[in-house]
């Protein structure tokens, strides 16, 4: 049919041939239009419309993997990773009545205006209301059915020793990563990697497939400490009460195996608890025993004897003139202030007599004395790995001058940590091995590095089993049932390189003697009730932790019950 | 070339195709089913975990030193032994008991 010519006759039929070309040359255009963009999708833009394909029904989703527990040497928990829930808001999608708003201000113990303030910021997606809260008190937040309010699960780190064990555990940060002290340490092995996953859901979200490891989750390792928990407890206690009663300004008290060099203990006070840190000040969280340094004292004067005991200078026996007790050197006097004409070797060691020290300490060479403080392991850190660790100060002995040589004889121009301290007695405990100190549980003990000959530590142990006698400068160190040795500090404080009448009172000890199992060593930061000598503020605190400990580790006893001697009205008082 | 015998193998491969098609279609989804079982286990496991965890804390907590001395002490009147009441009884390898001290 001719629809041209039937609505004009006129009109010739004919049409002009390019159209039909033109409407032809038109379809092939579209043809390959169609052709042209099918090979677009299918090949050139093909992987981004496969991905929004799967983004229909394939999801990534986030396996988490926990933190690691703490435990003590017996798998007691110390520090556990538990799920808790945080709660946070999308403000623009939050739809709230203000008594809803009430009721979850109270959930949430947060005041109504805070809460009103952080929903009203429309311009964040998110915004957290409150972090870390208790599932019971989540599921009052689920039960309120807000739209725009959700929880979001995160793990929260419990310490069930609170502040027994505060100090040497550290503790978390919000993301559950370790911050502070051993929690920090051993972040590495602790920390869990979480991992994805890809996964093929269904209509109804139920995941139905598997679609492959993207990153495979590693949860933390679980580590056991060295410490005993039951050890730990009682050296806190003790440590407590002494520096409360003593109105002290700090103390610590650290108990180490004598045989492993494992720390058993790690005590500080003051202390805060790391389940609720709230204000806790820079003072209570210092772990005191590791990272703070102060002058040792009398304690030092074993390591001095024992250098001259090895180099054949002086036998145990030996009669040393202590010049009515002051020495001169240059234009310095050191005192003894229990004047004596002479002393043996062990009585040095029983009275602490400066004077005694000094000149034993003038009988060595400088390098031969600062070798042997060196391998005992003063002016170096201890190997224990806690964050923050102090090394010490003890200075090359090429700069040594004859006052400084003397007055380091008896601990003073040098500092250490009391780690540090409790570590380097292990050489008398351990027939002259100085033992590694280990923060983790070992399977073996580790061997050691011999500093002294079996018989020069054997005389240190009968002159420190002296000290812990009447006559001695500590018989309140004294255990019932088991024979102790060990060896009193008192030293001034450094204020702005001046000695001022603050001081700081140590012990350093260990027991059994005749097999020694535990060393303790105890430090009193600035006792300022009355008293202040190592024997009579420090030495109780060894007492009562060393037979307590003994007792719980079931360490028979070596010495008959009634073993304690009363001690003389007036204790004889240490050199400062 | 069509033989006779090869239109009825035809058929027959044709039957097969179609026969293992559905089986494919069935032990997926036997598959998913499957999986959406082990997920559910998995999520049990955790939660179980997560209790464990709780009740180890739980079970620490209520066990430390600090407290259990201080029930011993005020509700139970107990008191730590004195030096005179304690003895140790060593027991040798070989069974033989020794009082001490």
């Amino acid at each position: 049919m001719n629809y041209a010519a039937s609505a004009h006759p006129d009109i010739t039929a004919e049409l002009p041939g390019w159209r039909a070309t033109a409407l032809f040359a038109l379809l092939l255009a579209g043809l390959f239009g169609l052709f042209g963009r099918g090979v677009y999708l299918q090949v050139m833009h093909d992987d981004f419309l496969q991905e929004k394909g799967n983004a229909r029904y394939s999801r990534v989703i986030e396996v988490v993997a926990h933190r690691g527990m703490i435990s003590d040497r017996n798998g007691i928990p110390l520090a556990v990773s538990t799920p808790v829930e945080s709660v946070w808001a999308s403000p623009a999608d939050v739809e709230i009545d203000s008594r809803q708003l009430k009721q979850l201000a109270q959930i949430l113990g947060l005041g109504v205006t805070e809460l009103k303030s952080r929903l009203s910021d429309t311009s964040r997606d998110f915004v957290y209301l409150k972090r870390q809260l208790p599932p019971d008190q989540a599921a009052k937040v689920v039960s309120l059915n807000l739209p725009g309010v959700s929880l979001q699960r995160e793990y929260r780190r419990y310490y069930p020793a609170g502040e027994v064990a505060a100090q040497a555990l550290g503790f978390t940060g919000l993301d559950d990563n370790g911050q502070e002290g051993l929690e920090f340490a051993l972040q590495e092995r602790l920390a869990g990697k979480s991992g994805s996953q890809r996964v093929i859901k269904d209509r109804r979200g139920r995941i139905v497939e598997d679609a492959g490891n993207l990153r495979a989750p590693k949860p933390g390792s679980d580590i056991a400490l060295s410490l005993d928990s039951n050890v730990q407890h009682l050296a806190y206690r003790e440590l407590e009460s002494a520096v409360r009663q003593h109105k002290a300004k700090a103390g610590a008290v650290v108990v180490l195996d004598a045989k492993s060099g494992e720390v058993l203990a790690l005590a500080n006070y003051p202390a805060y608890n790391p389940n609720n840190r709230g204000k806790a000040g820079n003072q209570a969280m210092r772990n005191r025993a590791v990272i703070d340094l102060f002058e040792p004292g009398s304690t030092m004067k074993p390591f001095t004897v024992a250098t001259a005991i090895e180099q054949g200078k002086v036998h145990p026996e030996t009669v040393i003139n202590t010049e009515h007790g002051v020495l001169t050197i240059g234009n310095k006097k050191i005192r003894d202030t229990h004047p004596e004409s002479m002393l043996t070797v062990a009585q040095i060691i029983q009275k602490s007599s400066n004077v005694g020290a000094a000149k034993i300490a003038l009988s060595l060479e400088a390098q031969t004395l600062w070798q042997s403080l060196a391998d005992s392991g003063f002016g170096a850190q201890t190997g224990s790995n806690f964050p923050g660790e102090a090394a010490g100060r003890l200075r090359d002995a090429r700069t040594w001058r004859p006052i400084e040589q003397a007055t380091l004889s008896y601990g003073h121009g040098m500092s250490v940590n009391l780690l540090q301290l409790a570590r380097a007695y292990t050489v008398f405990a351990n027939s002259g091995e100085l033992k590694p100190i280990s923060l983790l549980k070992l399977d073996a003990p580790a061997t050691g590095r011999k500093v002294f000959s079996d018989a020069t530590a054997h005389a240190l142990r009968d002159m420190l089993e002296l000290v812990a006698q009447p006559g001695g400068t500590a018989p309140l160190a004294q255990v019932a049932g088991y024979r102790v040795a060990g060896k009193t500090g008192t030293a001034h404080k450094l204020e702005n390189g001046r000695y001022i009448d603050r001081y700081v009172a140590s012990f350093a000890g260990f027991a059994p003697v005749s097999n020694p199992r535990l060393i303790v060593a105890v430090m009193i930061d600035e006792p300022d009730n009355g008293q202040y000598y190592g024997g009579l503020v420090a030495a109780p605190v060894f007492s009562k932790v060393t037979e307590a400990a003994l007792h719980a580790l079931n360490v028979p006893n070596d010495a008959p019950l009634d073993n304690v001697i009363a001690p003389p009205e007036e204790i004889i008082k240490e050199e400062v | 070339m069509w033989r006779s015998g090869g239109s009825a193998l035809n058929a027959l491969l044709l039957a097969a195709v179609v026969i293992c098609a559905l089986s494919v279609v069935t032990s997926q989804h036997k598959a998913r089913k499957l999986y959406i079982e082990l997920q559910k286990q998995k999520e049990q496991a955790q939660q179980m975990d997560v209790e464990w965890g709780q009740l180890q804390l739980e079970q620490s907590t209520w066990a430390t030193p600090a407290r259990v001395e201080k029930i011993a002490a005020q509700q139970l009147q107990m008191q730590l032994p004195g030096s005179g009441q304690v003895q140790f009884i060593r027991v040798e390898p070989d069974g033989h008991i020794d009082k001490q001290p």
